[in-house]
């Protein structure tokens, strides 16, 4: 095989990734018209209901917060090596947590009492969640079996557990629905609409805070600790974690704990701030869109917040685009999955043309000269 | 269309046309910038066993895999039997008579032998003719070429000489006229390969043609009937075997190379820091590579491990070095017992004061897609100098990045540039720089020059010695035995997992070493069975 | 429990056997040639959508169940090009499928039929209906077998035949063809395949694209013979359900039916479980029964009861290295 010439950085973060959404975007454009409907108007639609008005951008805002989790979850295993396709269930039993505590420290009747049960109530949830991911995590490191599959079966047990949870334990003999007690004093996490008027009674509540935090968490977790430095290593190349004397299976364990608990917020800004009540099926499918959310932010804190509001305004323009247009809400579901199959799986698709032709507009020495470094001489 | 080309294939084989089975001329070919083949030319006679002998790294493999269509040649033409062929793939060179058997099988674990010898074979899209119609082949190949197989035994299950009777089973069944061996006795024991030369010489009888590649000159000298030398890419003679001599071979292989000039005073030998017990090894598979090897290394010298590659020096180096579970016996570093049990044994070996520089920097000692100083802290980033607890202190990293950087002239002089970016020379230097800066006891160096500049070349091995001269014992592998000698202070050699001899730099002759590295001398080679060797191990 | 309340208990499990079976035996073809598919929900759906469409407009349940299957196959395609072609990764590959299939059925029937995303009552002949075979009512007096004959083997519809045929037949494909040999050989190593000049990428699409037709009459069994009509969502984890079954038969065929039968056995099972005290264990939780195909493939990939390891190639696109 020739050696193949990268691309320019800028390209591989910026360009590529744009040109992949670019088409994903069309791709749907042209589902909008199958079923009738001017995409252009569609489009103008749905920036308005994202951004033009500020109720819609505390939804957006709302949605984006549960982006940003599910995306640093999918994040921090992919810098690891590992591919957690389990953050639906993670951030699915992490309810429990956080609605046990909650439920427990409701009553403390104590001013700004939510200061207190929030945050306990984001351990007990990170300490189910995290558990949730942490057990695949160690079936592959110490058994052998691969965290994909381990994953994928843990999003339909932590479901069963669940329905049987609200069924038989957490629901209230007076109510009929399978869902628990409400919450009503301090296990409820403030509104952000309690402050500022603009959102309306859009639901983006103080846990948008903690998703800023989580960024910034991970960021320094992933560039300036030298747990992330190990983390790294092992996902770059695991021969040279063990040249280095990393221990591969705790990594595995720790980097798959961490993905689980970050998954896990997702119950307090759903369970504590919106519906103050596990109900369900909450999680609505965030984790997986979680995957797509890591995938064009290339794993990179920054990427992740902008793919993330892209994604919550894809979610509320498209809620905009059922009121306003009554086109059904599953056109967001097809566009995140064109978005999912082109910046994802089918990544490559421009990547041999971008290429070629950077190859033939690119100063002709500098090409040589990465040729040359990474050239090995071999038999 | 590949029926048609079989029968056009078989047909001058059958009748005598051309004295050459096989005839190369001005075969190029290259990967990128590193040119494998240089103008090669080779002709081999029919009904012969024909050697290509070589380093590693001399473009044996390049040129078979060429013949065998699994490359394309850049340029030059290729006659089977006297007519000019353009082989385009595998199947085509099957068509035209030519087999190979790969130094790693390409057999499918999990199937039976038999289907093993059908795959790609098979005459029609129902299984049960093709299958009955091989057994009956395997039953006939069997007593013709004393090739017996179990045809329903799973592939996994038997020995990997078993293995390798099947990938010559599967080049026989599909009509192979030629055949080509790659390595074939690198993974036999020495009764295994007795049988496999006793193959050979019946395959040869039968009028076939066999070409087996090597670096053993042992085997050569023992089976094939003419031999070729290739060296760095360049194919530097052929002879008739009975006119040559192992000393002959082994220096047209190695080459009259100019010896890199190393100032290097006498060495001052102190108390032994390193040292190596009854130690057993094991590769990835199970199979032992190193075979019980001891030997100790002191302060202020360098032991030199000399040996063709695969003769057991990686693992031997990845077992001391904390990377591999060591199968039995000890490593002790300073007087103590060393474990490298679990997958941190590395951490712990660095603790006791061992650095390694790997033989492969690419797979192990860097981390490519990283900066350049966070490769420069790879190994040691729990250190307190590159932050407190659980912070990684970056421009501390940066700074003493930085600072090695200018000390072993490490260029472009960037800390923030990939890895990737950096010439091989400057990688290794990166590698180098951190494991001597981390001032150890025990420098443990695999293949410190592979794909390495000359300018940097020199620069390393004045390290090296400038690291013994500081009182640091150091462990040097290399399969360049310019190196070895220019370097140590004593030479060990290295065939098949055991320590076949020791040698003083200063007296052997390259000669002399070189009939060690092949197994031909020495103290504890087992005998590899010639023609007329031993029993058949059934 | 009298007899008949067994032989329904065993007709229910057939019922619910046969969708899984077809889309674990879809996973077969695949997963053996070395394509990781955990799309087959998606194509599932897709092909139960595509089928119910074509049935209700035309009123024929054949032509029906072709358009389940020409759907199928196109979002195997899709699925090829990503993870053979362009050797993208096959795990988000099927992540995509999946949500494709699920936003596309419900947006597209919404806005053709407007029913909440249902596809309209299915005319006369656009549903499958029952075969009975030959003497089923002659037969049913006699003791024991004739109801078992008349009521447990008679009676299905067609694709309830053809999915347990499919077992026979993939197991005569797989070790008794050319085709198969090679497919078992491209997904344990497909260097070996490419050596003996066969063509690796010809090899896994053919294997990816009979996924598609088995995932879409799988569907179309779903949409237009056990059910009438397409529903949101309605194969409701199926696919997954047949991936554990996948792993848990070791990716062999007539295991694979053995799995489906005991999964289809657990779901026929849950249903009448409900709100029942047993002796001993007193009332069984449904979501227990509902887990355990997760929790039993979960157990065997661990390796604590005996050990699943898939083909050895799955998962990794194949290049030919230098």
């Amino acid at each position: 095989m020739s050696a193949r010439r990268p691309l320019p950085r800028w390209a591989d973060v910026a360009l590529l990734p744009a040109l992949n959404l670019l088409l994903a975007l069309v791709i749907s454009a042209l589902v909008l018209m199958i079923i009738g409907r001017n995409p252009l108007e569609a489009l103008d639609t749905m920036i308005f209901g994202a951004f033009g008005y500020g109720e819609g951008v505390g939804y957006t805002l709302h949605f984006a917060t549960n982006f940003v989790f599910t995306g640093l979850a999918v994040a921090v295993a992919a810098h690891a090596g590992l591919f957690n396709i389990g953050a639906e269930g993670q951030a699915y039993i992490a309810g429990l947590g956080a609605i046990v505590v909650a439920l427990w420290l409701d009553n403390i009747g104590i001013p700004f009492g939510w200061l207190l049960v929030m945050p306990l109530a984001m351990i007990a949830a990170a300490a189910v969640g995290g558990l949730w991911a942490f057990i695949p995590g160690y079936l592959q490191a110490k058994r052998g079996s691969h965290v994909v599959i381990t994953t994928i079966m843990f999003n339909f047990i932590a479901s069963a557990i669940m329905v049987y949870m609200l069924n038989r334990v957490l629901k209230p003999v007076t109510t009929m629905a399978p869902e628990s007690a409400t919450l009503r004093g301090a296990g409820k996490v403030p509104q952000l609409r309690e402050f500022f008027d603009y959102f309306g009674y859009a639901p983006v509540n103080m846990t948008i805070l903690v998703a800023i935090a989580a960024l910034v968490a991970v960021y320094i977790l992933i560039w300036h600790t030298k747990l992330g430095y190990a983390m790294r290593t092992l996902g770059l190349n695991p021969s040279a974690a063990v040249y280095a004397g990393m221990s591969n299976s705790r990594l595995i364990m720790i980097a798959m704990g961490i993905s689980g608990a970050l998954a896990s917020m997702i119950a307090i800004n759903e369970v504590l701030a919106v519906q103050n009540r596990l109900v369900l099926d909450y999680v609505a499918g965030y984790g997986f869109v979680g995957i797509a959310v890591a995938l064009m932010g290339r794993n990179h804190p920054i990427g992740i917040a902008l793919a993330a509001l892209l994604f919550g305004a894809l979610y509320q323009g498209g809620q905009e685009l059922s009121i306003m247009m009554g086109i059904n809400r599953e056109m967001i579901v097809v566009i995140q999955a064109l978005v999912i199959l082109f910046t994802g799986a089918m990544e490559g698709l421009f990547r041999p043309s971008l290429e070629t032709a950077f190859m033939m507009l690119g100063p002709r020495q500098k090409t040589e000269a990465i040729a040359r470094s990474t050239a090995q001489p071999e038999s | 269309m590949a029926d048609t080309s079989q029968e056009q294939a078989r047909q001058p084989f059958g009748a005598a046309a051309s004295e050459w089975a096989i005839e190369l001329s001005g075969i190029n070919k290259s990967f990128g910038p590193v040119r494998a083949n240089k103008n090669i030319d080779l002709k081999v006679r029919r009904g012969t066993i024909h050697g290509i002998v070589g380093e590693n790294g001399a473009g044996k493999s390049t040129l078979m895999s060429i013949l065998y269509g699994f490359y394309h040649a850049d340029s030059g033409e290729i006659r089977v039997n006297g007519a000019p062929h353009a082989i385009t793939d595998s199947r085509h060179a099957l068509a035209l008579g030519i087999g190979m058997v790969h130094q790693h099988f390409m057999l499918v674990d999990n199937f039976s032998i038999l289907e093993n010898v059908v795959l790609g074979a098979e005459d029609s899209a129902l299984l049960g003719p093709s299958l009955a119609k091989a057994r009956g082949a395997l039953k006939r190949l069997a007593q013709d070429y004393r090739l017996e197989v179990a045809p329903d035994a799973i592939v996994e299950d038997v020995s990997v000489g078993t293995q390798q009777r099947v990938e010559i089973l599967k080049a026989l069944y599909r009509g192979a006229e030629v055949l080509i061996l790659d390595e074939p006795t690198g993974v036999l024991t020495p009764a295994e390969a007795g049988d496999l030369f006793r193959v050979l010489q019946t395959l040869r009888d039968e009028g076939k043609t066999v070409i087996l590649i090597t670096h053993k000159l042992r085997e050569i000298m023992a089976i094939t009937d003419s031999v070729s030398v290739m060296r760095q890419g360049e194919m530097v003679a052929t002879l008739e075997t009975s006119d040559t001599s192992p000393e002959q071979l082994a220096e047209l292989m190695v080459g009259r190379r100019v010896l890199l000039r190393v100032e290097k005073g006498p060495a001052t030998p102190g108390k032994v820091m390193l040292e190596v017990e009854d130690l057993v090894v094991t590769d990835d598979f199970g199979t032992p590579r190193v075979k019980g090897v001891n030997f100790a290394v002191r302060a202020g010298e360098i032991v030199g491990i000399a040996g063709v590659a695969g003769n057991g020096q990686s693992e031997l180096l990845e077992s001391i070095s904390g990377m591999r579970d060591q199968k039995s016996g000890v490593v002790k570093l300073n007087g103590n017992p060393m474990s490298t049990l679990g997958d941190d044994g590395a951490h712990r070996a660095r603790l006791a004061g061992l650095a390694h520089v790997p033989e492969d920097r690419q797979r192990m000692g860097l981390v490519i897609a990283f900066e350049q100083w966070e490769n420069s802290i790879l190994g040691y980033q729990d250190q307190p100098a590159y932050g407190k607890g659980m912070v990684l202190d970056i421009n501390a990293a940066r700074a003493a990045a930085a600072e090695r950087m200018k000390k072993y002239d490490i260029r472009p002089a960037n800390v923030r540039l990939k890895t990737a970016s950096f010439s091989g020379g400057n990688q290794q230097k990166i590698v180098l720089a951190r494991e001597m800066e981390s001032d150890p006891g025990v420098l443990v160096v695999g293949q410190p020059t592979r794909g390495v500049d000359i300018g940097a070349i020199e620069f390393i091995h004045n390290q090296i010695i400038k690291m013994r001269d500081a009182g640091k014992a150091i462990l040097l592998v290399s399969v360049e035995l310019d190196e070895i000698r220019s370097l140590s202070d004593r030479i060990l050699v290295m065939f098949d997992g055991h320590i076949v001899g020791e040698a003083d730099p200063a007296t052997a002759t390259e000669g002399e070493l070189g009939l060690l590295m092949a197994g031909i001398v020495g103290k504890e080679a087992a005998p590899t069975a010639g023609p007329a060797g031993r029993e058949p191990n059934a | 429990m009298d007899i008949f309340a067994v032989l329904s208990l065993l007709d229910a499990t057939i019922r619910l056997t046969t969708p899984l079976l077809l889309a674990c035996l879809a996973g077969l073809y695949c997963e053996r040639s070395g394509v990781f598919n955990i799309g087959l929900e998606g194509k599932m759906l897709a092909g139960a959508f595509g089928a119910a469409v074509v049935a209700a407009l035309t009123g024929s349940a054949w032509l029906g169940m072709l358009a389940g299957v020409g759907v199928g196959v196109a979002f195997a395609l899709i699925h090829g090009i990503a993870s053979i072609t362009l050797k993208g990764n096959q795990i988000i590959s099927g992540v995509a499928i999946n949500f494709l299939a699920a936003g596309l059925t419900t947006l597209l029937g919404q806005s053709w039929f407007r029913q909440g995303g249902r596809t309209p009552a299915l005319p006369q002949g656009g549903r499958f209906a029952p075969i009975e075979l030959p003497f089923a009512s002659e037969l049913a007096g006699i003791p024991i077998l004739g109801p078992i004959y008349s009521e447990l083997v008679s009676g299905h519809y067609i694709l309830v035949y053809i999915a347990f045929l499919m077992v026979p037949l993939t197991f005569f494909v797989l070790y008794r063809t050319r085709f198969g040999l090679r497919l078992r050989a491209v997904g344990e190593n497909p260097k070996a395949v490419d050596t003996a000049g066969i063509s690796v990428t010809l090899l896994r699409y053919q294997a990816v694209l009979i996924a598609g037709v088995l995932c879409g009459l799988a569907g179309a069994y779903l949409s237009i013979a056990q059910g009438s009509g397409f529903g949101n969502n309605m194969t409701a984890g199926k696919g997954f359900i047949a991936l554990a079954a996948l792993i848990f038969a070791k990716w062999r065929p007539v295991p694979a039916m053995f799995a489906c039968l005991l999964f289809g056995f657990l779901d026929a099972m849950q249903i009448r479980l409900q709100g029942v005290d047993l002796p001993v264990i007193g009332q069984v939780p449904v979501q227990a029964i509902q887990a355990l195909p997760y929790v039993l493939t979960v157990v065997l990939l661990a390796g604590f009861i005996g050990k699943a390891v898939g083909p050895r190639a799955g998962g990794v696109p194949y290049t030919k290295e230098r």
